[in-house]
């Protein structure tokens, strides 16, 4: 990935993040089983922050729970200083906060430019009569979103894969592209669901490094399981075990924290172990810790 | 990034750069990517008005180089086809299915048939009742499309065949207003003098009333068709087939899915309802026997052996649902020696194989199958480039 090509300029000032989410107390049963157990969790504007655990230790759910995917039975979400009551999922774009999804996600009947329009949706302003009797302002307005598209995709640079369907992309192209229509909203806040998987060692860093460039723009909430990743590019770290908050801080601190040590290997050993290595074993050697419960 | 490195890259997926076979030919593309199309005008309205006017010339020179007989069918094929236009935006392009575009249908029928029968006095004019009768069918249809929008395949269908069953039943209760089973007679003026005289200037004709209705019907086909691709090619098509594909994906772009899948199901009932508008002058009836559940069940044969998602494949497959049998009879009386009766049942006989073998071997309808082959030779060329490179 290179530079950002452009600025944003033509779509208006560019702003430092302000905006700061912060979710308290939250928490989640699915039936009889906890998923999460009073959690909370604050995004600082301009912020990276990570979410990681072992397998089955509630990551997905809390990020549900930010994008309003899953309802939580108690806990306040703030952003912007305003509490969000029943979030719902469409909202989210409104309200400045993009996702990517752990799949990719992509439209498959439609063209990677369109998918990315498809992002630019709060950025549309044509209306139904004017799509309707194709006045030319839609058209404009069609065009804009284009070049928003276009410029998205350059940033990840993938443009040259705009006329492509996705079905046909490799693996890598495809979360490459699934990004850009996240960013092409232009969101304050990006929640990225496991962006590293199935990227090779090389993706994996170049990735790490646009994510340090995005978070001049956004604040960025990342869940992860490749730990050299997520050690490198964020600024604070929560940890969660079994639904539960084990620790917080910067990377340094949970490294050097025992607890983390002992949810993710059971027992002391070196965290900066090799990442891949560490997402399979952890899996493997800690069942004890790690009870997933009866969802799997 | 390089993609060869990654364990995940599919190397042989490049060679099937189609979406799925189901909606391709839906995929009129609202963004095309600069390729090889600079001949045409590049504003979308400028585009779609040629392509209109194309048609119309090609509508015109149709209706006069046939006899009458085939004119009455051709104004068949246009109410047909502005039905199916609508059903293929909504089952094509937004995933939702109905079999109940029959009874919306009806509506816009009845609405034409009450407006025009008035005791004393002219009737309004008939672009005015045409424009009331759509309103009131996209009504109806913002009804229905409400609970369309919380239901699913296979349960969509049969709320939605439940309407084609009862709205036929309607017009037996409400005998009094609706005319009960022989339904009501629809007059209409006879053609203007203005239309015998063009008609005249074109061919040497006489204008006849048939061919009155069969340039009505047409106008109002070209007129819903260069609306709906308007529709299809602008963002409205493109967040359509978003909540079709993805629904998730489309909700976290901040779209909400209700609302477009409720917008979708009224602007194809608003096409319903002139199609059973322009239905009933044609017929010159509304009566309940021509919205039985099969007129629905018809539209929906229609939009899929065209291809779902796509227009001409509509009215391909309108054009189909009216011709086939005919030239089936036709075929079967002259070549075979077969009685005209038996003719006619061996007509359904052809439609019902006709149908078997778009299923099995094009199964994305006619249009489809064409989009996907075209779309394939695109992808091996780009491949073979990217290969080159």
């Amino acid at each position: 990935m290179a530079e950002p090509p452009h600025d944003r300029t033509a779509d208006g000032p560019d702003r430092s993040p302000t905006a700061r989410l912060e979710m308290t107390g939250i928490n989640v049963a699915f039936g009889g089983v906890t998923a999460l157990e009073d959690v909370s969790l604050t995004v600082e504007p301009g912020q990276v922050h990570g979410l990681i655990g072992p397998n089955g230790a509630g990551k997905t759910t809390m990020f549900n729970v930010a994008c309003g995917l899953v309802r939580p039975d108690s806990g306040r979400i703030t952003w912007r200083g305003e509490e969000l009551r029943r979030l719902r999922p469409a909202q989210l774009s409104k309200l400045g906060i993009a996702r990517t999804l752990q799949g990719v996600g992509l439209f498959p009947g439609m063209t990677v430019l369109e998918n990315v329009m498809v992002g630019a949706h709060r950025h549309a302003k044509a209306g139904f009569f004017s799509a309707l009797f194709a006045i030319p302002t839609a058209d404009k307005d069609e065009e804009r979103l284009r070049r928003r598209a276009l410029d998205a995709l350059a940033e990840l640079d993938a443009v040259e894969y705009a006329g492509r369907y996705p079905g046909s992309l490799p693996y890598p192209v495809q979360k490459r592209v699934a990004l850009a229509r996240a960013l092409v909203a232009d969101p304050e806040l990006l929640l990225l669901d496991e962006p590293a998987s199935g990227l090779s060692e090389d993706e994996m860093h170049e990735l790490g490094e646009l994510i340090r460039v995005l978070c001049s723009r956004m604040s960025v909430l990342l869940v992860e399981h490749h730990m050299d990743l997520v050690m490198r590019v964020c600024d604070r770290i929560t940890v969660l075990d079994s639904g539960r908050q084990i620790a917080v801080g910067t990377p340094e601190e949970i490294r050097a924290d025992p607890a983390v040590t002992e949810a993710y290997l059971g027992d002391d050993v070196d965290v900066d172990a090799d990442a891949a290595e560490l997402g399979g074993r952890s899996a493997a050697q800690v069942p004890a810790s790690t009870q997933e419960g009866p969802r799997g | 990034m390089s993609d060869t490195q990654t364990p995940a890259g599919t190397p042989g997926a490049a060679s099937s750069d189609a979406p799925s076979t189901a909606t391709a030919a839906g995929n009129a593309s609202s963004a095309a990517a600069s390729s090889g199309r600079s001949f045409l005008p590049k504003s979308t309205l400028l585009r779609h008005l040629l392509v209109l006017v194309l048609c119309a010339v090609g509508a015109v020179a149709l209706l006069e180089l046939t006899e009458p007989g085939t004119n009455a069918q051709i104004s068949s094929v246009a109410y047909y086809a502005i039905a199916a236009g609508g059903l293929t935006l909504l089952t094509g392009l937004n995933g939702q299915i109905s079999l109940g575009h029959g009874a919306l249908m009806a509506v816009g029928a009845y609405t034409t048939a009450l407006l025009l029968d008035v005791d004393e006095g002219e009737p309004l004019p008939l672009p005015l009742i045409f424009l009331i009768a759509v309103a009131a069918t996209a009504l109806v249809g913002a009804l229905v499309g409400v609970a369309a929008a919380r239901l699913h395949g296979p349960y969509l269908a049969g709320a939605t065949l439940a309407l084609a069953v009862g709205v036929p039943g309607l017009t037996l209760y409400f005998k009094e207003t609706l005319g009960g089973e022989q339904g009501i007679n629809v007059r209409i003026e006879r053609a203007p003098d203005w239309f015998d005289e063009a008609i005249n200037a074109i061919s040497g004709e006489n204008g006849s009333q048939t061919k009155w209705l069969a340039y009505i019907s047409v106008a109002c086909l070209l007129l819903t068709y260069f609306l709906l691709a308007n529709l299809m090619r602008s963002r409205m098509g493109r967040t359509w087939r978003a909540v079709r594909d993805q629904e998730v994906a489309a909700e976290l772009a901040g779209i909400s899915l209700g609302a477009w899948r409720i917008l979708a199901f009224v602007v194809s009932a608003a096409a319903a309802g002139l199609a059973g508008a322009v239905l009933a002058i044609v017929v010159r009836l509304a009566a309940p026997g021509s919205f039985l559940p099969v007129l629905s069940l018809s539209l929906l044969t229609a939009v899929v052996i065209g291809g779902l998602g796509s227009l001409f494949g509509a009215l391909l497959g309108s054009a189909l649902l009216v011709f086939l049998p005919r030239w089936a009879s036709d075929i079967g009386r002259d070549s075979f020696d077969i009685a005209s009766a038996q003719a006619s049942q061996a007509a359904y006989v052809v439609y019902g194989l006709l149908l078997v073998a778009v299923m099995l071997f094009a199964p994305a309808g006619l249009v489809g199958t064409v989009r996907l082959a075209l779309l394939r030779r695109r992808a091996a060329r780009a491949t073979a480039r990217a290969g080159g490179r």
